[in-house]
């Protein structure tokens, strides 16, 4: 086709009716779907429901902490609310908040159909929901987790957490890994193999890099949690005494294999973010992103070093002099590949001509958040200081401006950035913009003060405190502003709603964005694209003259996909029946569900993908 | 793994030219490695740290075990033979050298099975002290592998069977092969770490 034909259809934004089938067809279609984008809107659907839930645990926290002495909250709830509030945010809202950005925009971004295993996909999507849901169903039976995110040994004993609270812990969190392993294991082969032609791994746009790091993390974390657990559950359900000191054992071990796990899990929540920024302030500078490969390097090196740093998280328990400065001096070290980031965006917007769009907004307070929540955790780098600061509200301060500050802006910029490409229409500028204002400025009222709390000696995970030791003008701001941050979300919510049904027509590239996503229609056809790209640069989209094939061509013939499966759901549900029969000590149920297992692996392995 | 999924998931574009589900199973491989790893620390941290007997070098019968693991060993050759036969088309060959890889693995899985039994005699249990805990847990995980493999093998003997495997499938055969080749390393490293260290 000539390539001026190609241009104006291009620009004239032909559309094919075909793409109005992407998100049609009843529940069916959707509970059977391998569709990436499909998958991607219900990762975000479900997370952002946990968001909430997570969120609202955080309220009723600050609720209690709002008065000293406060009765609202007994003990008992308190510690269930914040292990829940942690094990959700980590688990159940910002991992699959991110896994819903890498399946929505990674196989748009390297130009393909699909991801390289699309039932492999919809399974590690179900297993999450199936796997949340459990987590939360200990709420109604017995009460849920209750010794902290990170459950250290023994608190999570028989002996001191008769019942099955921890139970639910331990088998949810085992279910959710294989959810994150599954989907990891899915997006290394999809962007090492399904790049489109000419996309060289030093083309790659940023998000996909950063998701190609992060499922490295994946698949070589979480097996050390996973083991961490197997040895608990063993002994909780066959009273084996890997972390009974009566017996030998060594509560001690159950932090190493943690933390192996917990570091770089910290970055498994990081690096998505890192590469939503480093596409977004790009694309409203008008400029490449500044330090292309230093930017790269920089996120791999992060990951790397992520592995060497986890007893910095156990400072406190006596490791020994060399022990902790080794830690001490790995952990100053990831400064410097976070610093050169920080300073890559900064040069990539110093000199471009800046569009102050909603997106950007995020960026730079995520920029400016993660700053301050790095610096607090360079302070605490140091085991000397870190003494001071460990089990206080000061390291709760140093994870929310990391973790909210950071990541979660990072999302909502990734969020207000690719809405218009997967729903067809813009979000509110003006609704957006009140959004970030609130929520930036309710954000540092409610986290700021912590640091001061916690310098001043207010113990984390203490469900009051007393009155006069000059805790509760802080504590109330902090309250304070926790309310308006909650308000802040149903601003965004409200955005959501308002601009589904009212939103301004986004069309194939309303931002003018470098990366092959832009050059489909909004919301992309089914197949993504309908003639493969070639690519010759980093901004395809950039390059003077744009992409050399229309890739929206309607004469090319349509694409085959891979067909529905219901195999993908019945496993999931297999898996979480058989962790709901080892909670309830019930071997007939261990077995039902492991046999629904077995049966599903077949069914799923004879049936062709395409039929 | 049928003829007609193996086509659809691997002839679309390959930056690489290789198989989708071979790099699937290098990077599960991967993780693998440090699940293993994982397990093997756990034992090693807790070795000569039970309080009670029986003790390590009371149970280990290690002339025996080096008896399963030339099996387990031979049973990797076998491995290699059933591919190289699948890969020109020698379906006779292929079928037995397939089950034959089977058999040596259920042969190990025998001694295992003969071994725990042998233990719990004499008196080391899952929760009689820290060794047996970490022992069993260490090659139980291994035998459930292995058990695994075993399950896989004998499907694809009954694929071969039923004239539903051919050359075009190699890929599925190499792919059960790396599979089989990763955890008889594992034992390798088990062997040495549990046995001959003791």
């Amino acid at each position: 086709m000539a390539v001026k034909e190609a241009a104006a259809q291009h620009a004239a934004g032909v559309h094919t009716a075909d793409h109005e089938s992407t998100y049609s067809g009843g529940l069916w279609s959707w509970l059977t779907t391998v569709d990436h984008k499909r998958i991607g809107i219900m990762y975000a659907v479900f997370a952002f429901f946990f968001f909430c839930v997570g969120g609202l645990e955080a309220l009723l926290i600050r609720l209690q902490l709002g008065s000293p002495e406060n009765t609202l909250i007994d003990p008992d709830l308190y510690n269930q609310l914040f292990t829940m509030h942690g094990t959700t945010m980590v688990f159940l809202a910002i991992m699959p908040l991110s896994a819903a950005f890498f399946n929505f925009m990674v196989p748009l971004q390297i130009g393909a159909r699909d991801v390289a295993f699309p039932r492999l996909n919809a399974f590690s999507l179900w297993v999450f929901v199936f796997g949340a849901f459990f987590l939360n169903a200990s709420f109604l039976f017995g009460g849920a987790p209750d010794a902290g995110w990170f459950g250290y040994a023994n608190l999570t004993s028989t002996q001191y957490s008769p019942g099955v609270r921890i139970d639910f812990w331990v088998l949810g969190l085992q279910v959710l890994g294989v959810s994150s392993i599954a989907a990891a294991l899915n997006f290394i082969v999809t962007i090492i193999n399904l790049r489109a032609p000419g996309m060289s791994l030093m083309r790659m746009p940023l998000f996909t890099w950063m998701t190609f790091v992060t499922s490295f993390l994946l698949i070589l974390a979480f097996p050390a949690i996973t083991v961490g657990l197997v040895l608990l559950m063993f002994d909780r359900t066959f009273g084996t005494s890997f972390f009974n000191p009566a017996a030998g054992g060594d509560v001690l071990l159950w932090q190493h294999l943690f933390w192996i796990f917990g570091h770089p899990e910290v970055y498994i929540l990081l690096l998505p973010s890192l590469g939503i920024v480093s596409e977004v302030i790009p694309a409203f500078s008008r400029k490449p992103l500044f330090g292309y490969p230093f930017v790269v390097y920089s996120g791999i090196l992060i990951a790397f070093l992520g592995f060497g740093v986890w007893a910095h998280h156990m400072f406190a328990v006596g490791l020994g002099p060399i022990a902790n400065t080794v830690f001490s001096a790995t952990t100053m070290l990831i400064a410097i590949p976070t610093g050169v980031k920080i300073f890559n965006w900064i040069a990539t917007m110093w000199g471009g001509s800046l569009r102050l769009k909603t997106p950007l907004y995020f960026a730079i307070g995520f920029i400016a958040m993660f700053i301050i929540g790095g610096l607090s955790g360079v302070m605490h780098s140091s085991a000397a200081a870190d003494l001071q600061q460990t089990d206080s509200y000061f390291v709760v301060a140093h994870i929310h401006y990391v973790l909210f500050g950071g990541v979660i802006f990072a999302l909502f910029s990734g969020i207000y950035y690719w809405f218009p490409k997967i729903t067809g229409r813009l979000l509110s500028e003006g609704i957006g913009k009140v959004h970030f204002w609130v929520m930036l400025l309710a954000f540092n009222l409610t986290f700021f003060p912590q640091h001061y709390l916690g310098l001043h000696g207010m113990p984390r995970r203490t469900f009051t405190y007393q009155e006069g030791l000059g805790f509760e003008a802080m504590n109330l701001m902090s309250t304070a502003g926790s309310l308006i941050l909650g308000f802040s979300i149903l601003i965004f919510l409200w955005n959501v709603f308002h601009s589904l049904r009212k939103g301004e027509p986004a069309g194939r590239d309303p931002w003018g964005g470098a990366t092959l996503e832009w050059a489909i229609d909004s919301p992309p056809p089914h197949y993504n694209f309908r003639v493969e790209p070639t690519v010759h640069s980093r901004d395809p989209l950039w390059a003077q003259g744009g992409l050399d094939v229309d890739v929206n061509d309607p004469r090319a013939p349509e694409p085959h996909m891979p067909s529905p499966s219901w195999w993908p759901l019945i496993l999931s549900a297999g898996l979480v029946i058989a962790a709901a029969g080892a909670v309830a000590k019930s071997l007939p149920v261990v077995l039902a569900g492991a046999a629904i297992v077995v049966v599903s692996i077949y069914g799923w392995a004879f049936q062709p993908l395409e039929r | 793994m049928t003829e007609h999924a193996a086509t659809a998931a691997d002839s679309h574009h390959s930056y690489t030219g290789l198989p989708n589900r071979k790099l699937l199973m290098w990077a599960f491989i991967g993780s693998e490695c440090m699940l293993f790893g994982s397990l093997i620390i756990t034992y090693l941290v807790y070795r000569g740290r039970s309080l009670v007997g029986p003790y390590p070098e009371d149970l280990l019968n290690i002339p025996f075990i080096t008896v399963t693991t030339f099996v387990l060993l031979m049973s990797s050759l076998m491995m290699v033979l059933a591919l190289a036969a699948v890969q020109r088309n020698d379906m006779r060959q292929g079928k037995l050298w397939i089950l034959m890889t089977a058999l040596l693995g259920l042969v190990f899985l025998g001694g295992q099975v003969y071994e725990f039994n042998h233990f719990v005699h004499e008196g080391l249990g899952l929760t009689t002290n820290l060794f047996g805990a970490s022992f069993f847990l260490l090659t139980g995980t291994h035998g459930a592998h292995v058990a695994v493999g075993v399950i896989w093998l004998l499907t694809l003997f009954v694929m071969a069977m039923r004239g539903k495997l051919s050359s075009a499938d190699a890929v599925t055969v190499e792919i059960t092969g790396l599979y089989w080749h990763f955890v008889d390393v594992v034992w390798i490293v088990l062997f040495t770490v549990i046995y001959l260290l003791v």
